[in-house]
């Protein structure tokens, strides 16, 4: 049976990831970055990658630690709680997801790079302000024995950096998946200077060459590898915004217990017990769908998809309701730069964003539900 | 998704299903006329009902995870998993509903003495003596601990004298759990005692309360020197509010697996509401009905993850507050945007809709009765986050 609760197992790694990042990536770790405008720490993800984060789903043929989806949404979840920066997402779960649907020494090669923390990818599908692979315009022109690729990405996490990208096209019949490095010729990326402060890249493909060994799965069948992947990353990111919502909630609660108006601590006032109660309320509700979300895809990855909207879903509601309260109870010190809440803010509408919207994933759970 | 474990189990029950629940049962009705809720009294409404209960009681099945001596099929949590699924499959009627099963029975198994429960559960289970709670006062509402119903120590008996409200079909039930104060002394909560009384008796009657749903399942029920023998008390003298605790946090699960049980295993919102909408197309009422029912499946999951936690042994303690808080707040909406679906014909009593307009008024009070939402939030923030009182 496909239990709601953590394993022993996973219990374990929580502990574990969380001990690791409470000292190598605290929330002031992130600070230091945004202040130098760093957005990749190599030397941390190689030591994610010694730990088996990076191989978290890459085959122990491979070299990877395989521990599977619900143990990935595990590790995103503590990383989400201290807003780290890491290609976890794009490389460890998006790719690699994506490079598993494949046979061949080729894949093989790459999931053991990713595995070992050599190769960092990002996902290219974006055209537009919404996310919509089936609305993909994006061209990739028959030619010769291979492709010509026109056209323009945006909202790329990880792009600027990434060593290669996975970028969805249309192909005479479809669309199709290329995995292509990012410095190939006619592949020119700009950086987003994002609200978050993370690596996002804006990128334009001008006449770029691609053969048939570039293509991920096969041509016109794209979906056949990236739906998997793409569930891979929404369950993940919905990971991280969970834990997210939770480090924004502890500051919140924390704060509530300490600060003191009208001689007492304001935590004494029901108005706010209120406001933190239903948001623990949203939190834990939305934890069951995350938990839910990772046992699917371990057991049944083919009937994933609702699991894994809903789970997406309610993390941004819940991370959203958890942003905006802990601003409004931490009052003023909640607006300012030198507060950490505005990062937890910042980052919660951008994984709003990422990989589907609240209306994108409703509109799954509807059409699965009858509507 | 389930395990060789149970596969044996499971070919057995759709077995025993097939042969022994009867055409008539495989309705799934929910509606108030459809439930079976037992008693002294009880009138089946059909030979099918009366069957299907003897049947079901028979392989303790009207309280699956009891154990078998009291009345129970003993199963194991994942076994009630593929009971539930396999009883829906076929879409049958719950057997026999009661608060015997809901509330009294699981505080008489961790509170009573072995005596008491091979007394009075196996009744409960063959839908023989059909319970309800005294809980709530006139002048104890939220504030539940502060009863005034007094219980007299008279050597042998108890004397009791006083009244309750809001309980819940006392004028159907044989007998009732109540709270108690034996100790006007003691601080509020330490002077109260949960007594199990025969309502049969002089010094007890009991008034229905119209309510606004147009029926009425609420009574007042007044005791006058009733008389209460010394071994009808469940726990210790004076520490009823622990057994009333323990019970609220069932009744609490009940009220929001009721209200939930639109969650999970109910039927999808955007099913019900296409019925009345030809294609849902309005589209604010769409999107509320999406947002309806995303909660709703993420509250289904919820309650499926307490209990796996609880039966790994990880309790889920004041997680009964917050399922009833969120449970019943969506059931609410639920049944607002089902009568906005309705349009006029939800507006008539027994209409083209059924008893939508009733059901949507009996919602209301899910978020006050065993608790309101006002309540379940201040428990939620002293218990779980620690925030001073």
């Amino acid at each position: 049976m496909n239990k709601l609760v953590l394993s022993e197992e996973e219990t374990m790694l929580a502990d574990m990831a969380r001990g690791f990042l409470d000292g190598a990536a605290p929330v002031s770790k992130f600070r230091e970055m945004r202040d130098a405008g760093q957005t990749f720490d190599r030397a941390l993800w190689k030591e994610m990658a010694d730990m088996g984060w990076a191989g978290v789903l890459v085959p122990e043929d491979a070299g990877g630690s395989d521990m599977g989806f619900a143990a990935a949404n595990v590790i995103a979840q503590e990383m989400g709680k201290t807003l780290v920066v890491s290609p976890f997402l794009s490389t460890a779960v998006i790719a690699a997801t994506a490079l598993r649907q494949v046979s061949g020494a080729r894949a093989k090669d790459a999931l053991a790079r990713i595995a070992a923390g050599d190769v960092t990818y990002a996902l290219a599908v974006d055209e537009g302000i919404k996310f919509d692979p089936d609305g993909t315009q994006m061209e990739a022109r028959a030619d010769g024995n291979g492709f010509c690729l026109n056209g323009k990405k945006q909202f790329v996490v990880d792009g600027v950096l990434a060593d290669r990208l996975l970028v969805l096209a249309r192909t005479e019949n479809g669309l199709t998946l290329f995995d292509i490095p990012a410095d190939r010729a006619g592949v020119e990326r700009t950086a987003s200077n994002m609200i978050d402060a993370r690596d996002a890249a804006r990128i334009t493909f001008d006449n770029v060459e691609a053969t048939g060994d570039d293509v991920l799965g096969a041509v016109d069948s794209a979906m056949d590898v990236l739906k998997p992947a793409l569930q891979a990353g929404q369950a993940a990111l919905a990971a991280e915004m969970s834990g997210l919502s939770a480090g924004a909630f502890g500051m919140t609660v924390g704060y509530l217990k300490e600060r003191k108006q009208f001689g007492v601590e304001i935590g004494r006032f029901q108005a706010l017990q209120h406001r933190a109660a239903h948001l623990w309320c949203e939190i834990e509700v939305t934890a069951s769908a995350i938990l839910n979300a990772g046992r699917m895809l371990d057991s049944d990855p083919e009937n994933a998809e609702l699991a894994v909207s809903l789970a997406k879903a309610r993390a941004t509601d819940t991370a959203k309701l958890a942003v905006i309260e802990g601003v409004q109870m931490h009052g003023g010190i909640g607006m300012t730069d030198a507060y950490d809440m505005g990062f937890y803010m910042k980052r919660a509408r951008v994984g709003a964003e990422w990989l589907g919207d609240y209306s994108y994933h409703a509109e799954k759970i509807a059409a699965a539900r009858g509507f | 998704m389930t395990g060789d474990s149970t596969d044996g189990f499971r070919a057995a029950l759709r077995d025993w299903l097939q042969a022994n629940c009867p055409e008539e049962m495989r309705d799934g009705a929910m509606t108030e006329e459809g439930i079976c809720w037992g008693g002294k009294d009880w009138v089946f409404t059909s030979e099918a009902q009366k069957l299907w209960l003897e049947r079901c009681a028979a392989e303790g099945y009207t309280v699956p995870t009891w154990p078998v001596e009291y009345g129970g099929a003993g199963l194991s949590r994942d076994q009630e998993k593929v009971f539930n699924e396999e009883m829906s499959a076929i879409n049958a009627r719950a057997p026999l509903q009661s608060f015997g099963i809901w509330m009294l029975g699981p505080a008489l198994l961790h509170f009573g003495s072995h005596e008491q429960k091979l007394h009075y559960l196996p009744p409960i289970a063959r839908g023989e003596v059909r319970w309800c709670q005294g809980y709530s006062e006139p002048g104890a509402g939220s504030d539940l601990a502060n009863v005034q119903t007094k219980g007299e120590d008279k050597g042998d008996h108890w004397l009791i004298n006083g009244q309750k409200i809001w309980t819940s079909y006392a004028d159907k039930a044989d007998w009732i759990f109540a709270l108690v104060r034996t100790d006007r002394e003691a601080p509020k909560h330490k002077g109260i005692s949960f007594l199990l009384c025969d309502m049969n008796q002089a010094g007890v009657e009991t008034r229905p309360i119209k309510m606004i749903s147009g029926i009425s399942p609420f009574c007042e029920t007044f005791f006058t020197d009733a008389v209460i023998p010394k071994e009808q008390i469940v726990g210790e003298v004076n520490k009823g509010w622990d057994v009333a605790k323990y019970l609220l946090t069932h009744e609490r699960e009940m009220i929001s697996g009721g209200a939930g049980g639109l969650a999970g295993g109910g039927r999808a919102l955007g099913a019900i509401l296409s019925e009345t909408m030809d294609g849902l197309d309005d589209a604010t009422l769409r999107a509320d009905a999406m947002r309806c029912e995303i909660d709703s499946l993420a509250i289904g999951l919820t309650l499926e993850r307490y209990k796996d936690q609880s039966e790994a042994g990880q309790g889920a303690g004041d997680a009964s507050a917050m399922l009833k808080y969120m449970g019943t707040e969506l059931n609410k909406q639920r049944h607002e945007l089902m009568m906005s679906a309705g349009g006029s014909d939800a507006l008539e009593w027994d209409g083209p809709l059924g008893n939508r307009a009733g059901d949507w008024l009996r919602t209301k009070a899910n978020s006050i009765e065993g608790g309101t939402s006002e309540v379940m939030l201040s428990i939620v923030s002293r218990r779980v986050l620690g925030l001073p009182a």
